[in-house]
């Protein structure tokens, strides 16, 4: 990786960032194929379906996209930033970039029937389970 | 300004106040970018999960206040399977550093962030001098 100097903030940030994504990025290490932490992720139980929750503030629809099967999902996209020039910067906590996430799930899912939703900085999947994985009620004869 | 790198989770900070709230819920820092134009400051803060609605913003002594409201009842009967991060308010204030024309400060909320604008008053604007 080149690195240039021409921005001090970022080099000393980027150095940060990456430490840090050493340290957090043991989630589901021994599961999934992640290529990063971001974004992150919470999956709660609806039914008999999956329910996850990704916080993705500030993302254009057109630049994320979604992909599904059997057990694994994709998720990836990028966040822009789009700045006027010549402004004099105060603060900047916000990071932009490229993503990329698979988050492989204890369930085989309905890929067909998945849904997702992007609402207020918020994408939501709704991940029902596919038929053949869902406990079946055993009749004694 | 590096673009393409590859996005990181950035850990919530969670809002510092002396006081407690009676409710026990969690607040949490937005994170904020600030820049200054000619003409105003501009303020954008990022919270996921705030409707536009729920957002209150105020200016007060020179002191910007911004609140955005979770809706937790979204939460409601869901059960939690695997957690990376956690929910909450936001609020977060600022010290102005210049005058600001309050009766023009503009909002607006898009996919979870906040981009607020703040006009500075006419004093407050830089005034180029010319030297004869």
């Amino acid at each position: 990786m080149i690195t240039t100097f021409a921005d001090t903030f970022d080099t000393l940030f980027n150095l940060q960032r990456a430490l840090q994504a050493r340290a957090a990025s043991d989630w589901l290490q021994n599961q999934t194929t992640s290529q990063g932490p971001f974004p992150p992720i919470n999956v709660f139980q609806q039914g008999d379906a999956l329910l996850a929750i990704i916080e993705l503030p500030g993302i254009d629809k057109k630049d994320l996209q979604i992909q599904a099967k059997e057990n694994t999902i994709r998720i990836s996209g990028k966040k822009a930033a789009s700045y006027p020039e010549g402004v004099s910067v105060h603060r900047r906590e916000r990071s932009f970039g490229e993503f990329d996430r698979t988050i492989s799930l204890p369930v085989q899912l309905d890929a067909d029937s998945i849904k997702a939703e992007y609402r207020d900085g918020i994408l939501a999947l709704f991940l029902p389970r596919s038929e053949r994985d869902k406990p079946r009620a055993v009749k004694i004869s | 300004m590096a673009t393409n790198q590859e996005l990181q989770v950035q850990k919530k900070r969670e809002l510092d106040e002396k006081e407690e709230t009676t409710i026990a819920a969690r607040v949490f820092l937005p994170n904020a970018d600030i820049y200054e134009t000619q003409d105003a400051l501009r303020v954008i803060l990022e919270m996921p999960g705030v409707e536009k609605d729920n957002v209150e913003v105020h200016v007060e002594e020179g002191v910007l206040n911004v609140a955005g409201r979770l809706d937790l009842s979204k939460y409601k009967g869901l059960q939690p399977l695997y957690t990376e991060y956690n929910i909450g308010h936001y609020s977060r204030s600022f010290r102005l550093s210049s005058k600001i024309d309050q009766s023009k400060i503009g909002a607006e909320m898009n996919d979870g962030v906040l981009s607020l604008t703040l006009p500075k008053v006419e004093e407050a604007k830089l005034q180029t001098i010319k030297v004869k």
